[in-house]
């Protein structure tokens, strides 16, 4: 029991300083989980870091299902799950109660006006982060460009474009292997 | 149908194909949320993104809670929530249980080469339709410009970038 509340508070704070992505969390998540209360290991904390990656949904909240369940079975992967997610939903309906009320006001609609554009940028920002670790192949290249104008223009639905993503890749794989 | 289980299931649509982080869900949540659903206008679709930078949490969670409060009060918030993170909970066990090598495999590996440069391509066609909203006149993309070289030249955080074009906003607007 003083286990299972110890990892809940533990969770709970790695999901109050879940700021700017996931990827800002590995270092306090391997702090609490690695090496202060050795609760799995650093090889296996390494693969849970790339498993979080390869199956859908943010990086901490993987991360942390994974050790609630190794640690605790069901039960665990359940608390660690909500632990990490609840201080995100209490701040955001905080939020949106004063959100629907205010968002009408002048002052409230000019700071947005702001904050719109700055939106634009810190996405592009990304687009340039992301872009340094991805191969500059011509294959790379037209597929972003192909999947640029199939959403933005076309108006395409995400979901066929990653599953059909998915199965290029696998496809073009197979055919460089000569399977 | 439904409005707590339409929240519910398309968040779970929505998590259930969260790869790559969450700046690459929002062509998806966008779909879903503004244009099918008509849940949110463009503009506050735009608005929460910047919330979201601004708050603890993934973007998909944060839209989650805040569409399912929107639309339906505290009900939709948590069958926001619970949809939006379902998926990824019952496969993280799946894998912890049987497949921990999977990740491992040449041909997870092929797929995933395949789906990351379309992760790029997604959060940039997430830029070009925010654009399409946050650009009203020329000192709306003069804001962007020194957001942009702020972050990736100077790389001041984030969370002080939107603050600072908040209060330019204020200045301008």
């Amino acid at each position: 029991m003083k286990d299972l509340i110890k990892m809940f508070s533990i969770f709970f704070r790695i999901g109050a300083f879940t700021l700017g992505g996931g990827y800002a969390m590995i270092p306090l998540i391997q702090e609490e989980i690695v090496e202060k209360n050795k609760w799995i290991e650093e090889d296996e904390f390494m693969d849970v870091i790339a498993l979080s990656q390869t199956i859908p949904g943010a990086l901490a909240i993987n991360a942390s299902t994974y050790v609630g369940y190794r640690m605790f079975g069901f039960k665990g992967a359940l608390l660690a799950c909500t632990a990490t997610i609840l201080p995100s939903i209490l701040m955001i309906l905080l939020i949106a109660v004063f959100f629907v009320q205010f968002h009408q006001m002048p002052a409230v609609e000019a700071v947005f006006k702001g904050i719109r554009p700055a939106v634009v940028a810190l996405i592009i920002g990304a687009v340039l982060k992301l872009g340094k670790n991805l191969p500059r192949t011509a294959k790379n290249l037209t597929w972003i460009l192909i999947v640029v104008v199939l959403i933005a223009y076309f108006h395409i639905h995400p979901i066929p474009i990653i599953i059909g993503s998915g199965l290029l890749g696998f496809v073009l794989y197979r055919r460089e292997r000569g399977l | 149908m439904n409005t707590i289980l339409e929240i519910f299931i398309t968040f779970m649509k929505i998590g259930g194909f969260s790869f790559g982080g969450g700046l690459a869900m929002l062509p998806l949540i966008e779909k879903e949320v503004v244009i099918n659903h008509q849940w949110l206008t463009a503009k506050e679709f735009v608005d929460i993104i910047a919330i979201a930078e601004m708050t603890p949490g993934p973007i998909a969670i944060n839209t989650s809670t805040f569409v399912g409060y929107k639309v339906a009060g505290y009900p939709g918030a948590l069958a926001g929530s619970i949809g939006v993170t379902i998926i990824s909970f019952m496969l993280v066990i799946l894998v912890a249980r049987y497949f921990l090598k999977i990740k491992d495999a040449k041909e997870t590996k092929a797929v995933f080469e395949g789906i990351r440069p379309a992760v790029l391509g997604m959060i940039l066609s997430a830029g070009i339709s925010v654009g399409r909203t946050a650009f009203i006149d020329y000192k709306s993309v003069l804001i962007a410009l020194l957001v942009l070289f702020s972050i990736h030249k100077l790389k001041l955080h984030p969370i002080l970038s939107i603050l600072g074009a908040g209060a330019l906003g204020i200045l301008l607007y």
